[in-house]
C-alpha cells in the first residue's frame, strides 16, 4: 500500500514537471468499462472499441487507454494505474457499481482530470463533468405507453424483470405507473435476471399457471428470446405478443421483417459509451462546451424505423 | 456398556430409514405442496417442463456424484458446459457448407460436443491425478478459463446456431417418444446406468474406497490415479451429453450460459445423501436432489406466495435443512 502511494506520488511529480512540454502534443483519454460478460456489455465493448479506433484515426493528438474489469475492485485498480502511469487528461468510466467507485473517481477529479460518467451514476452528485446515460424510467414508460395504447380493459399481461437492482426498479415503476388505470391486469412479475435460460423457465411456469395471457413485457431482448421459445413450445404463438428491450440486432431484424409476435422494441443503446467517448474527445480537441448531462432517450423501434437501429457488425 | 451396545444395535435401522427416506419425503412433501397451490402443477405440460429442464443439471450431477464420492470436486462444469456449447455451435455453423443441414450435421455436432467434454474432463483429470494439484484449485482455474474463453469466442455477445440448422435440431429437446421428451429419457438412462455403475461395478466400489481412504485403497491394489482420472473424464463426457440436449433448446451460448450450474449440481449431490468428503455416494439420491431443487423453483413461480427477491433464500434454507435432517439421522448412530 505504502509502496503504491509512493509510486503514485513519484509518478505524479514526474507528470507535473513533464506535462507542460508534452501537453500541447498528445492528450490521453482513459476509458474504464465492465468486461464483456453478457450481450449488452458485449455490445458496449464493441462500440467503445469502434469509437476509439475512429477517434484515433481522426485526431492524431489523442491517445486512448481502454481497460475492462470484471469487478469493482479491478476497475479501481485500472483507474489508479491510468492516473499513475499513463497520465490521463480525461477519464470516461462506466462504474461497475456506484458505491465503491465513487471515492476513487472523486480522487481522479481532484487531480484536475476531466471525468465523464456513463450509465450508472456515482453516489455523490457533482463529481463528474459530463454524465451520459440511457433513460431508465423512460425505458419503462415507453414500453408502458405501447401496452396502454394497444391493450384494453381486462387484458392480461405478465412481466419479466431483470436482476434485482435500482435500475430495474426504476424501469418497472415507470412501466407500472403508465399502465395504471388502463384496465390492464398484471398477472405476475418475476425476475428473469436478463438471462435467456432463466426467462425461458419463468415463462414456462407462467404459461402453466395462466390460461389467458395477451402480452408479455420481457424488458430485455435476451429475456425475450427465452420467452418466445417457451411460448412456441407451448404452441400459444397466436395468443400473445412480446416486447423486449435494448435493441439486440436479431430482435431488431425480426421487427423489421414484421414478425407478428414482436411488434416493437424499446432502445437502451449500448452505443451510449460511444456518445460519451466522442463528446469527451470533442471537449478536449475543440472549444465545444460538453459539460452537463446527456440523457439518450429510449425510442420505440417499429417495423418502419427498425433499419436505422440495426448494426450488423455489433455482437449485440 | 450394555447401553452402548443396545444403541448401536438399534441405531443402524433408524439411521438407514431417516438417511435414506429424508430426501424422498422432502420430494413428496414438495409435490403435495405444489399440487395444493396450483391445479396445473401436476399437469403433463408442467411436469414435462420441469423434468426436461432438470435434465441438464441432472446429467451433470450424476457425474458429479462419482467425482465427489471419489473425494474430489469439480467447480468447472457450468462454464465447461458453456464452452462446449459454444464450440459445438461454432463447429456446426462451420460445417453447414460441407455437410448441409441434416442428420450428418447434427451427428457431427454431437460428436464435437462429446469429444470437447471428454477432453476438458481429461485435462482436469490429468492435472489432478497425475500432476497432483488440488481438485479445488484445478477446477476453480478451469472455471475462469472456460467462462472467459466462451465470452471471447462469442466476441462478448451470443453465439447462435444457424437458424435453419436449429429448426432441424430443435426436436432433440422438444420431441420424444410417447410424449416423454428426449432430455427426460436421456436423464433417466444416465441415472439408471449411473446407479448400477455405482453399486454393482468395481469402478463404483473403487470410487468409494478412494474417497474413504486413499492410502488404504492404494494398498488394496486400487489403481488410484486411474480411477480418479476416470471420474473427471466421465463427468466431462456427461457435460458434453448435457450440452447436446441444451443447445437445441435456445440454440445459443453466451458468457452467461450455465452460470452456477456447478453449485446446483453439487447441492443436488449433497441433498441426495452423498458425503461431501467422499467415501459414500448415491446416484438415485442425486436424482431426487435435482428434482427437489427444480421443483422449488417451479413452485415459487407457480404460486408467487413470497416476494421474488426471496426465492434464493427459500432454496438456500431447504438445501441446508435437507442436509441437517440427514446429519441428525447419521449422528443418532
Amino acid at each position: 500500500m505504502n509502496r503504491r502511494t509512493l509510486f503514485k506520488g513519484a509518478a505524479l511529480g514526474l507528470a507535473l514537471t513533464a506535462t507542460p512540454a508534452l501537453a500541447q502534443e498528445t492528450m490521453t483519454i482513459g476509458v474504464a468499462i465492465p468486461s464483456a460478460t453478457h450481450g449488452f456489455m458485449g455490445g458496449l465493448n464493441y462500440h467503445a472499441q469502434a469509437s476509439i479506433e475512429r477517434l484515433e484515426a481522426t485526431y492524431p493528438q489523442l491517445d486512448f487507454v481502454l481497460a475492462t474489469a470484471g469487478d469493482a475492485g479491478k476497475m479501481v485498480n485500472d483507474i489508479e494505474d491510468m492516473v499513475a502511469t499513463r497520465n490521463i487528461d480525461a477519464l470516461v468510466v462506466l462504474p461497475f457499481e456506484s458505491e465503491p467507485l465513487t471515492a476513487p473517481v472523486q480522487f481522479v477529479k481532484e487531480q484536475g482530470i476531466w471525468v465523464t460518467v456513463v450509465d450508472r451514476g456515482l453516489s455523490v452528485e457533482g463529481i463528474e463533468d459530463l454524465y451520459v446515460a440511457g433513460d431508465n424510467p423512460g425505458f419503462g414508460r415507453t414500453a408502458g405507453e405501447y401496452f396502454a395504447e394497444n391493450l384494453g380493459e381486462g387484458d392480461n399481461i405478465v412481466v419479466l424483470r431483470g436482476i434485482p437492482t435500482t435500475l430495474d426498479n426504476e424501469r418497472v415503476d415507470a412501466f407500472t405507473a403508465v399502465i395504471e388505470g388502463s384496465g390492464i391486469n398484471v398477472l405476475d412479475m418475476q425476475h428473469g435476471n436478463w438471462n435467456r435460460d432463466d426467462a425461458f423457465n419463468v415463462m414456462q411456469d407462467f404459461l402453466s399457471k395462466y390460461d389467458d395471457i395477451d402480452a408479455v413485457w420481457a424488458a430485455d431482448d435476451d429475456m425475450a428470446i427465452g420467452v418466445l421459445e417457451a411460448i412456441s413450445q407451448a404452441d400459444r404463438n397466436e395468443e400473445m405478443w412480446v416486447v423486449g428491450g435494448a435493441g439486440m440486432k436479431e430482435i431488431i431484424a425480426r421487427i423489421r421483417d414484421g414478425d407478428p409476435m414482436l411488434p416493437v422494441n424499446v432502445t437502451y443503446p449500448p452505443a451510449q459509451i460511444a456518445t460519451a467517448i466522442e463528446l469527451t474527445a470533442l471537449g478536449l480537441v475543440s472549444d465545444t462546451p460538453v459539460s452537463g448531462r446527456f440523457i439518450i432517450g429510449s425510442q420505440l423501434v417499429t417495423p418502419e424505423n427498425a433499419e436505422s437501429f440495426y448494426f450488423p457488425d455489433s455482437p449485440f | 456398556m450394555t447401553d452402548m451396545t443396545a444403541t448401536t444395535e438399534a441405531a443402524p435401522r433408524r439411521r438407514l430409514s431417516l438417511h435414506t427416506l429424508g430426501p424422498v419425503m422432502a420430494l413428496i412433501a414438495l409435490v403435495i405442496l405444489g399440487a395444493s397451490l396450483n391445479s396445473n402443477f401436476l399437469g403433463a405440460a408442467n411436469l414435462t417442463n420441469v423434468l426436461a429442464r432438470s435434465a441438464f443439471i441432472g446429467i451433470i450431477a450424476v457425474g458429479m456424484t462419482f467425482v465427489i464420492t471419489g473425494g474430489g470436486i469439480d467447480l468447472s462444469v457450468g462454464s465447461m458446459a458453456a464452452f462446449v456449447a459454444g464450440v459445438m455451435i461454432l463447429a456446426m455453423n462451420a460445417l453447414i457448407p460441407s455437410l448441409g443441414i441434416g442428420v450428418p450435421l447434427i451427428a457431427a455436432g454431437m460428436a464435437v460436443a462429446l469429444l470437447a467434454g471428454l477432453a476438458a474432463g481429461l485435462l482436469n483429470g490429468v492435472l489432478i491425478a497425475k500432476v497432483g494439484i488440488e481438485p479445488f484449485i484445478v477446477t476453480l482455474g478451469a472455471m475462469g478459463i472456460y467462462r472467459s474463453l466462451t465470452t471471447w469466442l462469442a466476441d462478448g455477445g451470443t453465439l447462435s446456431l444457424d437458424f435453419a440448422a436449429r429448426s432441424f435440431y430443435r426436436p432433440v429437446y422438444y420431441d420424444g417418444i410417447l410424449g416423454v421428451a428426449w432430455p427426460i429419457i436421456v436423464f433417466a438412462l444416465v441415472a439408471i446406468v449411473g446407479e448400477i455403475a455405482m453399486r454393482k461395478t468395481p469402478f463404483g466400489r473403487h470410487c468409494a474406497a478412494l474417497g474413504a481412504n486413499e492410502q488404504v485403497a492404494k494398498y488394496s491394489a486400487v489403481k488410484v490415479d486411474r480411477v480418479r482420472m476416470a471420474t473427471y473424464v466421465l463427468l466431462g463426457g456427461l457435460v458434453g451429453l448435457a450440452t447436446i440436449m441444451y443447445v437445441p433448446r435456445l440454440g445459443s451460448a453466451s458468457g452467461s450460459t450455465g452460470v452456477l450450474w456447478e453449485l446446483e449440481a453439487i447441492a443436488a449431490v449433497i441433498i441426495g445423501g452423498t458425503v461431501l468428503k467422499g467415501g459414500f455416494g448415491r446416484v438415485w439420491g442425486t436424482v431426487v436432489g435435482v428434482l427437489i431443487l427444480s421443483l422449488i423453483d417451479n413452485i415459487l413461480n407457480l404460486a408467487s406466495i413470497v416476494s421474488p427477491y426471496l426465492n434464493g433464500t427459500i432454496q438456500g434454507v431447504i438445501v441446508i435443512l435437507a442436509v441437517v435432517l440427514q446429519r441428525q439421522g447419521k449422528s443418532a448412530e
